[in-house]
């Protein structure tokens, strides 16, 4: 292609330091002195920190990094202490949660109750996460739209780890913390309640997932395109239009009969990316609780066609009310 | 004329790949073009080949619809239309429909004088597609393991793929696939929430620019990447998805038919771990 497609900055510009906008009285400073970063340059700003902590931000990451090492400490020990164990088998590892005996009681710690542990000082690292983006938010006079979208995500990963639990009566019903058993665990979910693909909160999850993925693609694409026109000044170009604005909204116009605006586009993106997690979150909630057997379901509201039983009538062990 | 009150100015010859000025027109809002037509031509035509293919199978429901590639032992054959010819003409017809579709973005994005990402990124979602339904099956020998036509069976077809190889999710292509996605979704939330608080402060003065903006972020997480930069991320995140998602269906089969646990074993034989 001839033509200069915008896909790396040719030329870095290094104009002063940003030291960020004034902050309201009484709101926590910014720590560390800002510095150029050459590779950050070549996407984008290369202006890396300053950055604010705050007192939520530090108790944030201080039950982060706890959570992080009573996950990480328990792993170790199931290798029985042993360092080269540990790398090596550390994508198989485990903190697995309580055996569903213990129900909703709190178990010993060895038992799953360091697994009950980090996911409090997890859980209680993301509320203080969202509280703190809440409060930055507010002291700059911006909206409120990161943490609520923040929130979207801790609830998909509470309704995992802890509001389905509760409604199923025991924590042995939540996902472990592990990179190979956490996947173990969601293709085992999924097999047990008889294939999650026909639960239709999780085929609504993934529309807004493939969605979303779609959507920044359409989008990012569209504002490159028009970038040599300064399509990348949304917020401008929102509250007074330009060229840049008026070719990003006809490209789509002409192609498709119809366009978003530079304000509503983001509102498309910012609704598509919550609802992947909050629709997600309610398709978990009625696994096994409202619904055993999303397949079954599927066939009684004619979304799956019934097979024959050519094996003669099998009964559901799920029916029988045995243990 | 539904037209955008600056809309006329933007009217204007030029800028096609094919047929010069004799498609260059708008039917309503919508541009024509030479791939106008044609992918007016192929959707109509794969559409009425779906219909008939649902016509000839057992339901109407909307779905259980399915037409199906034809069986594995037809091979890479042309086959009867009622035992997967159909599949095959409408699996042309999409290809057609979607190939126009990138052609006419790109004469669109040339008439506005604009960078041809958006049929760039297009034609990765077309990769993804062709990979499924035509490469695969080629380097496999049988059209029969393409994904049917349907809106159940397809994801009974996943399903089904997917558990051929044991465990899907540990097929490490798919993995990165997967992180892509939830990347590319947990960006545009971040970016889409950007400019929303911006536009519409929390304290009823005037609408933010970018210093508060990067300030946000930088506050947030110690770095802005920048209003441009934001889509390119936004960008090169999206198509990588595509882009992976092809390649962990393409590797499944054509370059390794054992379950996706036991690929890992290469990481457990690595000789560094003897050491000890």
């Amino acid at each position: 292609m001839p033509e200069y497609q915008n896909i790396f900055t040719k030329v870095q510009i290094r104009g002063p330091l940003h030291a960020g906008v004034p902050l309201p009285h009484g709101a926590s400073n910014r720590e560390g002195p800002p510095i150029f970063v050459y590779l950050l340059g070549q996407l984008g700003n290369a202006q890396l920190g300053p950055i604010y902590l705050g007192s939520l931000g530090v108790a944030s990451l201080i039950c982060g990094f706890i959570a992080f090492e009573i996950i990480g400490l328990n792993m170790w020990a199931s290798v029985g202490w042993n360092p080269i164990l540990f790398l090596r088998d550390l994508p198989w590892l485990a903190l697995e949660p309580p055996s569903p005996a213990y129900g909703l009681h709190i178990p010993p710690l060895a038992q799953g109750g360091w697994w009950l542990m980090a996911g409090f000082f997890l859980t209680t690292s993301m509320l203080l996460w969202f509280l703190r983006i809440h409060r930055r938010s507010t002291q700059l006079g911006l909206g409120t739209h990161t943490a609520w979208a923040w929130a979207s995500a801790v609830w998909l990963y509470l309704c995992l780890g802890f509001f389905r639990p509760i409604l199923m009566g025991a924590w042995g019903e939540a996902p472990p913390f592990g990179i190979f058993p956490h996947l173990d665990w969601t293709v085992a979910f999924s097999l047990r309640c008889g294939n999650l693909y026909y639960n239709p909160f999780h085929m609504l999850s993934i529309v807004f997932l493939y969605g979303s993925t779609l959507l920044f693609a359409m989008h990012g694409g569209t504002i490159l395109a028009v970038s040599r026109y300064g399509g990348d000044k949304e917020v401008e170009l929102t509250v007074d239009r330009g060229t840049a604005a008026e070719r990003g909204a006809l490209i789509w116009r002409w192609t498709m009969g119809w366009n978003a605006t530079f304000e509503s586009i983001h509102r498309w993106a910012w609704w598509f990316a919550v609802l992947c997690p909050l629709t997600g979150g309610i398709g978990i909630l009625l696994t096994g609780t409202v619904v055993d057997d999303w397949f079954l379901w599927a066939v009684k509201h004619g979304v799956a066609p019934s097979y024959a039983h050519i094996y003669g009538a099998i009964p559901d062990p799920a029916t029988q009310g045995g243990k | 004329m539904a037209m955008l009150s600056f809309e006329k100015k933007y009217r204007v010859p030029g800028g096609t790949l094919l047929g010069g000025e004799l498609f260059d027109f708008w039917f309503g809002p919508f541009y024509v073009g030479f791939f106008g037509v044609t992918t007016i031509f192929f959707t109509v035509l794969g559409t009425a080949l779906i219909l008939w293919g649902a016509a000839l199978g057992p339901t109407w429901n909307i779905w259980q619809i399915s037409i199906a590639p034809p069986p594995l032992a037809n091979g890479l054959k042309f086959a009867p239309l009622a035992a997967g010819g159909l599949w095959q003409l409408i699996t042309i017809c999409a290809i057609g429909a979607f190939g126009s579709w990138a052609l006419r973005l790109a004469e669109i994005s040339r008439k506005l004088g604009m960078g041809l990402h958006v049929p760039f990124a297009y034609s990765v979602a077309i990769f993804a597609y062709v990979t499924l339904e035509v490469i695969r099956p080629v380097l496999m020998g049988s059209w029969g393991v393409a994904f049917p036509y349907g809106i159940m069976s397809h994801l009974d077809w996943v399903s089904n793929t997917g558990y051929n190889y044991l465990n899907f999710e540990y097929n490490p292509a798919h993995m990165i696939a997967v992180t892509l996605f939830f990347t590319t979704t947990f960006a545009l939330s971040l970016h889409g929430s950007l400019v929303l608080a911006a536009i519409n402060p929390s304290d009823g003065g005037p609408v933010k620019t970018a210093d508060h903006e990067d300030t946000f972020f930088r506050d947030f997480i110690g770095y802005s990447i920048g209003t441009l930069g934001i889509h390119r991320l936004g960008l090169f995140l999206a198509l990588g998805a595509g882009f992976f998602s092809a390649m962990c269906i393409l590797i499944s089969g054509p370059f390794w038919t054992a379950g996706w646990p036991s690929w890992w074993s290469w990481w457990l034989n690595m000789p560094i771990w003897s050491v000890h």
